[in-house]
């Protein structure tokens, strides 16, 4: 059932009470990945390659083995060699041989971080100490790391028997495009012609890292009657449990993953890096083994997202009507395939109504870490490109760009490029709602001398998905509610699972708790990501709760001796109705609970899903910035980020989501990237040398909830989680060339860039 | 290697604990006295995960080694609640919904703590360049900045 009609008065959902993880969260009390704790146990450390690109010619490990206080060493020798096997566990596709060599190097190391060993000691301090000790002879072989010279005839070859795929007719060598994808609807070639306008531009992006503050870490427990145990920090417990199954060859059913609280993922935690390494160590050493992974080694060993390099063509009339666009897209992979070349290409015209579309992706490995998901992964590099262009063309139409973009919109109806034609979408409402905001009928304000001021505009698209999930309510004897689901809290969902249960049974939602069940207490659901909690853990939720409910009404049918279709739940009560009604006093759900053993028992709901009809996204947001033309330093004054959020469970949370992901995109606009030396080593795989925003970089972040219900979730929820980073690259680069003339093509738009840009112009 | 013997007062009261030369105060928090409200986010002072205030001064505990700390008076996260009832700053955490993921929380109480002990009535300028020095990767530092001000304003007793 849905709670979405008129005559529905919603009493927790849209409400902002105190989450119920919170009071552990502000009083240290909250256990991480690297927190938790088990009797027995050791420490285990990863060797990882100083190297780019190398043959591993032998790996020596007696010295540390030697040592005293060492348990277990392990190299690629001690995991199964897996065969070549797409799954789709995490995140995307992952092919388990890859994943399984991305954990472990076997043969040859594909970038300077990847490990190619591990140890376990009786202490940390062992550990380093034993690492040092195992010496491995390498053989240096050329490296690419440039996405666009990885492409190139003659660029070293990572993989001998990668083949490009989508191509016809197929290669016969190697390269190390991996795959090229092609999205068409109509025929973009001839539909230029109908342009009086065209803009083209080449654009790239740097690799960022998901930079979440909580580096990886685990520990586990494996018996010698091959039982495991796992307790770490990820974005699904399920995901960690088949990969780990996968790789080490153990059965699903001798895995249990216990949750711990994660601290930040965003796509960077839908992968295994460190578990099968512990596993292996703990199988092998017969004691208990953590791991925790540095600074340096989430940067140099963990996937961030792809750097690119984006062609885009748009045509368009006269009056603004946008006939014709092409965009090809080529993305880093990191060292094997699997970036998000697919939604890079599904999503940069996903705003538009248009006709005559191409868009072209390659999927390019070369010698850096693999990537990871990374919030909307692929979309903000793209969107970066022809956002900018769609901002050029408003120029070069001297039209209003929000005018620009209405006449151009996607709405109802609309067939994207992509394939599907869009439903209950909310971006009109978006760009109405920016025309209107007090951010963009503001004023710029007086530079001070020797800046200039500038505004700008974008907007984003992100699909989010549903899929499998699970959730269990069980109504607690003194009239409390425990509610049990499959997916980590990344950013609030216990609050907003409480919510829904609090809603559906007609409680405060202070009597529900939530909880994240491991992998042998609830059942299975597909990880945190994609956006998908809320909409599809929710609905599981919801409906495992209208089963507890609709199970109340049947108890206090059979307490008043009446027909079970005659009672009728009302405000956290089981009235009697229909000819009954005020026969009997109402039931409270805590006097129900108390006599559920004269009724049948225990009282629970539960619900497994496949969630369909997750609603996409929308995000427009708004930038102004202050650009110092002596330094090249771009100051951000004021930013706006508006979405189509469908229903906002928790609106706080729900800010809190298009807050951290403008965030997020300013600082991949204007500061992070990864830089290699000419060894192909990381040169700042630290947050001093990686800098992500802080607090004095920025102004508060204002933001509007437009919504528009998504009539397939009981309350109308869309995610919201991802859209928010997909906008703002082009909002600043926007906003810089609205400030000082120049079109930024390249990110980060960072000070020594934007100096360049200025010099340039003046010479 | 010897370990050396240390006393000092944590959160209130007395604490005495063995260490080895090299391991740093947060090590020893969290590994030796299981305090493991500070965080390691970098280990090299760039995340502000770990802050504590010792001797009133705001301190990276991943830049102090535990030997360091004899005859101070140090407060970690822990120390920042009086029993049941929370600090005014995490209150306002709280109601203004200022965590997301909760990692960089303790670090960011304990500086904004120390912001409000020398300067109660700080502009949201001063406040955000005290606090440059904790990463919050999740919120956008928007609610905290709302929530470290409403703190500081009941605090004044406005």
């Amino acid at each position: 059932m849905n709670y979405l009609g008129k005559d529905v008065t919603l009493k927790v959902v849209g409400t902002r009470p105190i989450r119920p993880d919170g009071v552990d969260k502000v009083v240290g009390r909250a256990a991480f990945g690297a927190d938790f704790a088990v009797a027995g146990m050791i420490h285990g450390k990863v060797v990882r390659s100083p190297h780019a690109h190398a043959r591993i010619l032998s790996i020596n490990t007696k010295k540390a083995e030697a040592m005293p206080g060492v348990k277990a060493v392990i190299t690629a020798a001690d995991l199964p060699d897996i065969a070549s096997e797409e799954a789709f566990v995490g995140e995307g596709p992952v092919n388990f041989r890859d994943l399984s060599r991305n954990t472990m190097a076997r043969d040859k190391v594909l970038y300077d971080g990847h490990a190619v060993a591990a140890v376990a000691a009786t202490s940390v301090s062992i550990a380093e100490e034993a690492a040092r000790l195992i010496e491995v002879e390498y053989e240096v072989l050329p490296h690419v790391i440039d996405v666009e010279e990885a492409m190139q005839a003659g660029a070293p070859i990572l993989h001998d028997d990668l083949i490009t795929q989508g191509v016809d007719p197929k290669p016969t060598k190697a390269s190390n495009i991996a795959k090229r994808v092609e999205f068409k609807l109509g025929d973009s070639k001839a539909a230029f012609a109908k342009a009086d306008v065209i803009v083209e531009g080449v654009y790239r992006t740097a690799p960022v890292h998901q930079a979440y503050i909580e580096p990886h870490a685990c520990v586990v427990a494996m018996g010698t009657d091959g039982q495991a145990q796992v307790w770490c920090s990820s974005q699904g417990q399920f995901m960690v449990r088949a990969f780990c199954a996968k790789l080490l060859g153990i059965d699903i059913a001798n895995i249990r993953v216990t949750p711990l609280e994660i601290g930040g993922g965003f796509g960077g935690k839908t992968l295994v890096y460190l578990e099968p390494l512990a596993l292996a160590l703990s199988r092998k050493s017969g004691r208990p083994v953590k791991m925790v992974m540095s600074r340096e080694e989430v940067f140099r060993g963990s996937g961030p997202t792809s750097g690119g390099v984006i062609k885009v063509k748009i045509g368009a009339t006269k009056n603004g009507r946008i006939v014709a666009a092409e965009c090809e897209v080529a993305l880093q992979a990191g060292a094997y395939p699997g970036s998000p070349i697919g939604p890079a290409c599904m999503t940069p015209f996903a705003m538009y109504d248009l006709s005559d579309v191409s868009i072209w992706g390659f999927d390019v490995v070369s010698n850096r870490p693999k990537v990871a998901a990374y919030r909307a992964p692929g979309a903000p590099i793209s969107t970066f490109a022809v956002e900018s262009a769609v901002d050029e063309l408003a120029r070069k139409l001297k039209m209003d760009p929000v005018e620009l973009r209405l006449i151009n919109a996607a709405k109802n109806g609309t067939k994207a490029a992509y394939g599907p034609t869009l439903k209950d979408i909310g971006y009109i409402e978006t760009l109405e709602a920016a025309k209107t905001s007090p951010h963009w009928t503001s004023d710029l304000g007086a530079a001070p001398k020797g800046t200039k001021r500038g505004r700008g505009i974008a907007s984003g698209f992100w699909f989010n998905i549903g899929g499998e999930s699970s959730g269990a309510v069980y109504i607690n004897e003194d009239g409390t509610v425990t509610v049990v689901s499959g997916n980590p809290d990344i950013g609030g969902s216990r609050a907003s699972m409480a919510m829904m249960a609090a809603e559906v049974l007609g409680i405060g939602v202070e009597r529900v708790r939530p909880i994240v069940g491991d992998t042998a207490s609830v059942g299975y659901s597909f990880l945190t990501g994609g956006s998908r909690v809320t909409f599809a853990t929710g609905m599981a939720v919801t409906q495992a709760a209208e089963q507890a409910r609709d199970d109340l009404c049947r108890r206090a049918a059979l307490l008043w001796e009446i027909d079970a279709a005659a009672v009728e739940w009302r405000d956290g009560m089981a009235h009697p109705a229909g000819e009954n009604a005020g026969k009997f006093d109402p039931l409270s759900l805590a006097a129900i609970a108390a006599k559920s053993g004269r009724t049948g028992g225990p009282i629970t709901g539960k619900a497994s899903i496949n969630a369909q009809g997750a609603g996409p996204g929308y995000a427009t947001h708004l930038c102004d910035v202050e650009v110092d033309e002596e330094t090249g330093h771009v100051k951000v004054l004021r930013y706006t980020a508006i979405q189509d959020v469908g229903k906002a469970i928790h609106p706080a949370y729900v800010e809190g989501q298009l807050q951290g992901g403008a965030v997020q995109g300013i600082g991949w606009a204007l500061n992070e990237e990864y830089i290699y030396n000419k060894d192909g080593r990381l040169d700042n795989p630290g947050f001093l040398d990686y800098r992500v925003p802080v607090a004095s970089d920025l102004p508060m972040i204002e933001t509007i909830l437009v919504e528009v219900p998504n009539p397939r979730h009981p309350f109308g929820a869309k995610g919201v989680g991802e859209a928010p980073i997909v906008p703002p690259m082009a909002a600043v680069a926007n906003a810089i060339e609205d400030a000082i003339g120049i079109r930024m093509h390249n990110l980060p738009m960072s000070p020594p860039r934007v100096r360049a840009a200025l010099d340039g112009a003046k010479s | 290697m010897a370990k050396i013997h240390v006393t000092a007062t944590i959160n209130g009261e007395e604490a005495e604990f063995l260490c080895e030369p090299q391991q740093t105060m947060l090590d020893v928090l969290r590994d030796e006295l299981s305090l493991t409200g500070s965080k390691e986010g970098c280990g090299s002072g760039d995340c502000g995960a770990c802050s504590i205030i010792v001797d009133g001064r705001l301190v990276c505990s991943c830049l102090m080694f535990g030997a360091e700390a004899a005859g101070t008076d140090i407060m970690t996260i822990e120390g920042m609640a009086q029993g049941e009832k929370l600090h005014p700053l995490q209150q306002k955490f709280l109601e203004h919904a200022a965590l997301q993921c909760g990692f960089c929380t303790p670090g960011v109480l304990v500086a904004s703590k120390a912001l409000l002990d020398r300067h109660p009535n700080p502009t949201e300028e001063q406040a955000r360049y005290w606090l440059a020095g904790n990463l919050c990767r999740c919120t956008g530092y928007d609610k905290i900045i709302e929530a470290l001000m409403d703190a500081a304003a009941e605090m004044r007793g406005e």
